[in-house]
């Protein structure tokens, strides 16, 4: 009899597109959280695979914080469309009122744009289950959570109470205004994320590539001046500098580094030979120790 | 740093292109390893991502910084703070239980499943062990085989793992003294087969020093096998053992986008598949033949067994989720009960009688289990007689479904034979089963059909069956206003009959006492009880505490739609034992009563009953009246 051996990609995706369609088929209200990072697109890509020809039967969901790279925008509502998905943007409304902005208010930007802002999209919408692209690989926190991760009615996540995941069976049950956050990538690592996108020739955002840009430097990290709203500091003078993202958040949070990978196979090189962290460039985790678990627990995806 | 890891380097820097096409096409082994905390575990898997590159130059610098403050290897580099920073997290109040680890060589890639601790061990170990190919026990070479050893190497072989690998860790602190080794050996494969593990690797290292770990050392020459790494890299995987089986398919999701186009979506379990293949659908037992296997890259000629995939069948034959497709010559058996191995998962033990939500694949059922047979005691290996499960216990016990599941048994697929069950309250995973065989009772006994129907026994008496199941605390008037109501139907020319739980217990139920697991039996009897005179065409007027929502609910599914009529009679607590009219409430509350509901076992009100009875505001004739009219309008 014929034999095949998977490769660790192919049994990667399986097993996402496995997880996507149990979601699908017990979640009342699906939705796929989609931040337009190299992550998202990865894991839009394999909605695509696992529910064809149909469409992917779910919205994707854009939880804004209005200060997103302008390259991010155009990707948006590009891949949307090709995907044949609706496409929800949801942008805090009191975050927006007050002003709220990276430059003056720190972390209260990420938890009232991105944590509040989720947890408004999702009560506005009723949605009982929310992919998102998160990876084990990424930090301490990842690493222990579940593939479906259960949440209160108050969008909490009890590390303590996580439910056993045994084989390929996830429990998908829950109550009136509980949700699940569902993590199909938690099994793939950076270098696995790169190499797929090469092998499917998956869009992603020209930011990942190097390219001269304006940059500035603060407190150690290469900050891109992507638009006007950047505030300069007295004699402060952007800077043209060949940079590329390895992670995008919003843009005055996102650290870069100083590249000359333009193209994808480029990129995975410089990725392999690095010698830092791909966190490293994002200034949320270093607020304090275990940060992410405690806005995980708050809410934050 | 290994001439292995020197190569790739100069690959990636010379030929990134020659080193994708290399990389992409590796193999994916899962594992995980077993040991307690002193074994060395962090330190190993530690080492395993340091010298595999996974360690950045931000991490080391943070490691270094970790290993002269808090650890405990001197000056050196303290693998294990890499892994788990367990004296943190600990401080934190914050506990892992399960945590996967990723890291990549030239020819695999590796996700290790890994487990701290002794708290909770048999849940997690179990957990980590449903996803692993192989499983890394880990002994310390200074103390030999131990109690610890038999546990990790008898739940890594319940859970199925075909490839086991001995680690003999901290070789350095034994000389690397071989007659150690083999003595451990040789005690270890005595063991073994006792347990049914046959074959085994067994590799001396030390994950402190780097002995074994990624090539040969020179401290062991005695040692001519593999390094650690280099069997990871090269051991057979499951999934080919899968593929060599017959095909079945649990269909996930049927994908209809239009009417032209219906295909089922599923991983596959077993076996390979062909368009052209006849195939059979389980449990209805029809049978087609795969038309096409359509993929988003395109149709394909084959699909194998680990591939997500979309088929679709030449006729309109019924299928929907949960089902399975399986090979038309060698389908799944189909049962509705089965003997099976279970992992108590949950701090609430396991309550025999109670239905609980089980899933198999992609399908969902209840399913209630029997008393368990013995459990496991996975230290001493000795099976003892049990009535529960608690937290950690291993059992076997029987388990009925309400409908026949096709599967397989655990031991020839993981997919097909494993299962969890979820409590239907909190909706917690309270349990992994593993499906051991089907139960012969369940093929050769058949539901009788009898002429008479149960429609000719109710039309005979002019009267529309029920069950007035009337539920509260104890002393909050069920038994008075019960017997009202039946001597109001009595007098109306109504045929009823009064099941009332204090005479049950004289009788049917007497061999059953007050704990959680007996009252839950207690209903179930008298549910079958009550069903059966439905069928005879009675009203059934019940009164009994039945403190549990579960069992209530399992009452209401046995019986036909609309018959069930659930009557909350609702007295406070405070009331009641004010009351307290065959003095039992002082007795609980002197504790001369143990699990006495309402005082030291809970009472769990309905949610939504057809009928609510407030005692405190209308006298038992009132409520009596009032259920009447609900009944018959």
């Amino acid at each position: 009899m014929d034999k095949k051996q998977l490769t660790h990609l192919e049994r990667l995706e399986a097993e996402s597109i496995h997880i996507m369609r149990e979601v699908a088929a017990e979640a009342e209200k699906p939705v796929m959280l989609y931040s337009v990072g190299k992550d998202s697109a990865v894991m839009l890509h394999l909605a695509k695979k696992a529910f064809y020809p149909a469409p992917p039967p779910f919205p994707l969901l854009h939880v804004d914080t209005t200060w997103k790279f302008k390259a991010m925008y155009d990707l948006r509502a590009k891949a949307a469309k090709d995907a044949g998905m609706e496409l929800l943007v949801y942008q805090n409304p009191e975050a927006k009122e007050k002003g709220i902005n990276p430059f003056d208010h720190g972390s209260l930007h990420t938890d009232m744009w991105k944590t509040e802002g989720l947890k408004q999209a999702l009560d506005k919408y009723g949605f009982d289950a929310a992919f998102g692209g998160a990876r084990r690989d990424e930090e301490k926190s990842r690493a222990k959570e579940r593939i479906f991760s259960f949440r209160t009615a108050s969008h909490r996540w009890d590390p303590k109470q996580q439910r056993p995941e045994l084989w390929n069976l996830y429990n998908a049950r829950k109550t009136k205004g509980e949700s699940m956050r569902v993590f199909p990538l938690s099994n793939w690592t950076e270098l696995d994320i790169w190499q797929y996108i090469h092998l499917e020739g998956i869009e992603i955002v020209p930011l990942y590539f190097s390219a001269p840009r304006p940059t500035v430097e603060r407190d150690g990290l290469i900050l891109m001046v992507d638009d006007d709203r950047f505030p300069l500091a007295e004699g402060e003078k952007p800077v043209m500098r060949s940079i590329r993202f390895r992670t995008l958040g919003c843009y005055p949070l996102t650290g870069a580094v100083e590249s000359e990978a333009k193209t994808l196979p480029e990129v995975i090189q410089e990725m392999l030979l690095t010698t830092t962290s791909e966190r490293q460039g994002r200034a949320i985790d270093k607020d304090q120790t275990a940060s992410m678990e405690l806005k995980k627990q708050q809410g934050y995806f | 740093m290994t001439d292995q890891v020197y190569k790739t380097d100069a690959l990636i820097a010379e030929d990134i292109d020659a080193y994708l096409v290399a990389h992409q096409n590796k193999s994916l082994l899962r594992f995980i390893t077993c040991g307690s905390v002193d074994d060395g575990k962090s330190t190993l898997i530690g080492r395993l991502l340091y010298d595999s590159k996974m360690i950045f130059e931000d991490q080391l610098a943070q490691l270094e910084a970790d290993s002269k403050k808090q650890g405990t290897q001197g000056q050196e580099i303290d693998f294990a703070l890499l892994v788990d920073g367990l004296a943190a997290e600990r401080e934190q109040g914050i506990t892992i239980d399960v945590a996967y680890r990723f890291f990549a060589t030239e020819k695999r890639k590796f996700i290790v499943a890994d487990t701290p601790g002794h708290e909770q061990y048999t849940r997690n170990m179990v957990t980590g062990a449903s996803t692993a190919d192989l499983a890394v026990i880990l002994i310390d070479a200074r103390k030999g085989v131990l109690t610890q050893t038999r546990r990790h190497s008898y739940l890594a072989n319940l859970i199925g793992i075909k490839n086991i690998v001995l680690a003999v860790n901290k070789m350095d602190l034994v000389d690397y003294d071989q007659a150690t080794y083999d003595q451990i050996v040789a005690d270890y494969t005595t063991f073994a087969k006792d347990i049914g593990i046959d074959d085994f690797v067994a590799i001396p290292i030390s994950g402190f020093k780097g002995n074994n770990i990624t090539g040969p050392s020179d401290n062991t020459k005695w040692y001519t096998g593999p390094s650690l790494m280099q069997h990871l890299e090269s051991v057979e995987l499951n999934q080919n053992a899968d593929q060599e089986t017959a095909f079945h398919m649990p269909v996930q999701w049927v994908n209809r986008p239009n009417l032209d186009f219906r295909g089922f979506a599923g991983k596959i379990a077993s076996g390979v598949i062909h368009p052209g293949d006849e195939v059979r659908i389980l449990p209805s037992g029809k049978t087609s033949h795969i038309d096409r296997i359509v993929t988003f890259d395109g149709d394909k000629d084959a699909a194998f067994a680990g591939e997500s995939v979309t088929l679709t069948l030449k006729d309109e034959v019924d299928c929907s989720r949960g089902q399975v497709i399986s090979n038309a010559k060698s389908p799944l058996e189909v049962a509705d009960q089965f003997e099976a191995t279970l992992v108590w998962m949950d701090e609430n033990e396991m309550i025999p009688g109670r239905a609980y939500v089980l899933k198999i694949g992609a399908q969902t059922v209840s399913a209630t289990v029997a008393q368990p047979k013995y459990q496991v005691n996975v230290n001493t290996l000795e099976q003892t007689a049990t009535k529960t499960l608690d937290l950690n216990a291993i059992g076997i016990a029987n388990i009925t479904t309400d409908r026949s599941i096709p599967f397989a048994a655990y031991a020839e697929n993981r997919e097909l034979g494993g299962f969890i069950l979820v409590d239907k309250m909190t909706n917690a995973t309270v349990a992994a089963g593993m499906i051991n065989f089907a139960l012969r009772r369940a093929q050769n006994i058949h539901w009788q059909a009898t002429d008479i129907a149960r429609e000719h026994h109710s039309e005979m008496k002019h009267q529309k069956p029920a069950v007035l199941w009337m539920t509260g605390l104890s002393g909050s008037g069920k038994s008075t206003i019960a017997n009202i109501v039946e001597k109001k139907l009595a007098r109306m020319n109504r045929h009823t009959f009064l099941l009332d739980g204090d005479n049950v217990r004289h009788g049917l139920n007497k061999d059953l006492g007050f704990t959680d697991a007996d009252r839950v039996e207690n209903i179930r009897r008298v549910g079958e009880v009550a069903k059966l005179m439905t069928d005879a065409g009675l009203i059934v007027i019940t009164a009994f505490i039945s403190p549990f929502r579960s069992e209530r609910d399992m009452v209401r599914s046995m019986m036909q739609p609309g018959e069930f009529v659930e009557v909350f009679i609702d007295t406070p607590l405070a009331e009641a034992e004010k009351r307290d009219v065959k003095g039992l409430y002082a007795k609980a509350r002197s504790g001369q009563l143990k699990n006495f509901t309402g005082i030291d076992s809970p009472y769990e009100a309905p949610d939504a009953p057809e009928i609510r009875i407030d005692t405190t505001s209308m006298t038992p004739d009132e409520a009596a009246d009032l259920i009447i009219a609900r009944l018959i309008p």
